[in-house]
């Protein structure tokens, strides 16, 4: 948890009609944080940042921004600023007048609004580009102004809604690094709302991973790549191979688990993880399964033989089934050795350690 | 010639080169529109350029004298009776624009911002009053604000009034109040179509930016909005100029309007010539104001900031 939330949402609920668009939502958010809500489409992470934005009104709950409650105050009375998914520049208006629009109200002199503009500006590198037409600019550009626009006003809170969603995936990636060494540069909360799990990890400092309406699981980029807690939070941050195991034995927080194959395996029990009738599931990241080449030996062996194969320049997906197993194995190779050669069918020894693997709750399960 | 041919694209269409652009896209789309076009033009451009033609001539008693003459826009500019006409049938036309662009636009707006899934209802109910005859609505107008009207008579059972107003009906106010109910459908139409290709996110953005409800519309809705509401102003003032039978049925004496003089001089009168010339004078006029109104609307809105 942070020291000092620049955020607390507390049991906010949003329900349309009688669809739970947010369900009994609790979240805190640190003061110079960047935090990120991660989720398939329909999940709520839009209508929580649309809340905490103030364009939408919560069913029930309550949400303070800096310790101001916040629940119903209108969106031009909080000191939060949002770049929109479609970027929303005013057409009818240039650059430097998009970019001095909020400023307007607080008055200022002109030779200072002229500097915040120009200041704004040359913080999201659109240096002297502000008697540019709002209908000339270019993708990038459009989301660069949003950004001036937003960042102008000093708030305290930045909302970023699907912001790199309409760009080319090199121009995201620019993008990524950018915003991210933005936020660090001035040190105020940035909200990020996306699907993509790249750019969440990439970017953020927590990440809070939403499924209908609800938030299965809020950590670190690696806590909760490494460590996920549920099936659909490890699935949606990438591959994982998954696989029925039982309980055998239990100590402190330490559990025993039996699996075909890969035999007993120690785990940490996550807290609140409960199986009553002694089955759960395990998994373990396809990169984390490793090759062996020729006479090369691993403490914990499989043998297996290649089902599919695909390139993907650096590194090669394989496909591997193993006898004893529901379903085959996904893994990652990198070229380095061959991979990419290797052909369908052949009988191949992968090691594992037993270290990798992760105990997932099932979803609904220990909530 | 050469440094063209080497600056255009190379299968761009040589409009020039007889046989090839008879097979060009333009050609054919030519040839598509133009029975409508000669269509248009025989029933539109060649009246109005008769009447541009018959201004410059001079009625000799039956016959009409072809010689070309001023004479008519002399007499349409300098005579007392015909310039008190057009400066009544612009200010009326002006004001029934402004009052049915002020009354429709709210409408347009709830419809647009609030109208819900029932928007296209409350649009097909804003045309209904069109469905029955011109001449209907503005005889029905005389039944409202007529001595013995139902205005008249609402009031005074209501006990507002001792006896009846007789300052309703003919006069200029009447004109002005049928026309703006006349047209008003007129100009909710394109006042919609205009806030309904505004962007909702933008107002949104406004707010986030720290602007009221307020202040967002007028700095944002209100400039969006700006094509529809001068197509409706435009709509609404370039017919209203010329309009005949609203004065001639509410107007009595001092709501008479230009196209009184214009038809007296077509008929009783008998001068084609000056009444062409006062046609002319009437549309060069009201294109003057029209281009005015719509310069000074771009200019207000470019200050709100």
């Amino acid at each position: 948890m942070p020291d000092r939330p620049m955020i607390a949402i507390e049991n906010v609920s949003r329900f349309y009609a009688s669809y739970r668009a947010l369900d009994d939502v609790s979240l805190e958010i640190g003061a110079g944080e960047f935090f990120s809500l991660l989720g398939p489409s329909g999940c709520g992470k839009t209508t929580l940042l649309r809340l905490i934005a103030g364009f939408d009104v919560p069913t029930s709950g309550e949400i303070r921004i800096d310790g101001v409650t916040s629940t119903l105050l209108p969106a031009n009375r909080r000191p939060t600023n949002m770049v929109f998914q479609n970027y929303a520049i005013f057409p009818h208006l240039d650059v430097g007048e998009n970019v001095a629009y909020g400023l307007k109200r607080l008055k200022l002199d002109a030779a200072e609004e002229r500097r915040r503009v120009s200041d704004a500006l040359d913080q999201v590198r659109l240096t002297g580009l502000d008697r540019r037409k709002a209908t000339e600019l270019s993708g990038g550009q459009r989301q660069r102004v949003a950004l001036a626009r937003a960042l102008v006003m000093r708030p305290k809170v930045l909302l970023l809604d699907e912001p790199l969603s309409a760009l080319d995936k090199k121009l995201r990636e620019e993008m990524q690094v950018e915003l991210r060494s933005l936020q660090k540069a001035v040190g105020i909360t940035f909200v990020l709302v996306t699907h993509d799990q790249y750019e969440a990890l990439a970017l953020s400092d927590r990440i809070a991973v939403m499924f209908g309406g609800r938030i299965a699981q809020v950590a670190t980029p690696k806590e909760i790549y490494q460590h996920p807690r549920t099936r659909k939070v490890a699935d949606f941050l990438g591959g994982m191979n998954f696989l029925g195991a039982r309980l055998v034995a239990e100590r402190g927080s330490d559990v025993a688990v039996e699996t075909a194959r890969f035999g007993t395996i120690r785990l940490e029990r996550p807290k609140g993880f409960a199986a009553p009738d002694g089955r759960v599931t395990v998994g373990i990241r396809p990169e984390r399964l490793r090759l062996l080449w020729d006479d090369e030996r691993a403490p914990h062996e499989l043998v297996g033989r290649v089902e599919n194969r695909a390139y993907f320049g650096e590194v090669t997906h394989l496909t591997i089934g193993v006898d004893g197993l529901e379903k085959p194995l996904s893994m990652i190779e990198t070229n380095d050795y061959g991979a990419d050669d290797l052909p369908l069918g052949a009988e191949i020894r992968l090691a594992y350690d037993p270290e990798a693997f992760v105990l997932l709750a099932e979803d609904g399960v220990g909530r | 010639m050469s440094s063209a041919a080497i600056t255009s694209a190379p299968d761009a269409p040589k409009p020039a080169t007889g046989g090839r652009w008879r097979h060009s896209e333009e050609a054919r789309g030519l040839a598509m529109i133009s029975p409508t076009l000669l269509y248009a033009l025989a029933l539109l451009l060649v009246p109005v350029l008769l009447v541009v033609a018959y201004s410059f001539w001079t009625q000799n008693y039956l016959e009409i004298d072809r010689s070309f003459t001023l004479e008519n826009y002399r007499q349409a500019l300098t005579e007392p009776i015909y310039r008190d006409l057009f400066v009544r049938s612009l200010w009326i036309s002006l004001l029934t624009s402004a009052i049915t662009v002020g009354f429709s636009y709210p409408i347009a707006w709830f419809i647009s911002f609030h109208g819900g899934a029932h928007r296209n209802l409350w649009l097909f109910l804003v045309t209904i009053p069109c469905w029955t005859s011109y001449l209907l609505r503005v005889m029905s107008w005389k039944v409202i604000l007529g001595y013995g009207g139902v205005l008249n008579t609402g009031l005074m059972s209501v006990g507002l009034i001792d006896q009846p107003i007789t300052s309703l009906l003919y006069n200029a106010n009447a004109v002005v109040i049928t026309l703006v109910h006349s047209w008003a459908a007129f100009a909710i139409l394109p006042i919609y179509v205009s806030l309904q290709k505004i962007d909702r996110t933008l107002i949104e953005a406004a707010r986030d930016l720290g602007d009221g409800p307020l202040r967002a519309f007028l700095r944002v809705t209100l400039p969006l909005s700006m094509p529809g509401v001068i197509s409706a102003f435009l709509i609404v003032m370039i017919p209203t100029v010329g309009d005949y039978v609203t004065p001639k049925l509410v107007g009595g004496k001092d709501g008479v309007m230009i196209a009184t003089a214009i038809q007296a001089q077509f008929g009783k009168g008998a001068n084609w010539p000056l009444g062409a010339a006062l046609s002319v004078t009437t549309m060069v006029l009201v294109s003057l104001v029209a281009a005015a109104v719509v310069l000074s609307l771009r200019v207000a809105v470019r200050r709100i900031r």
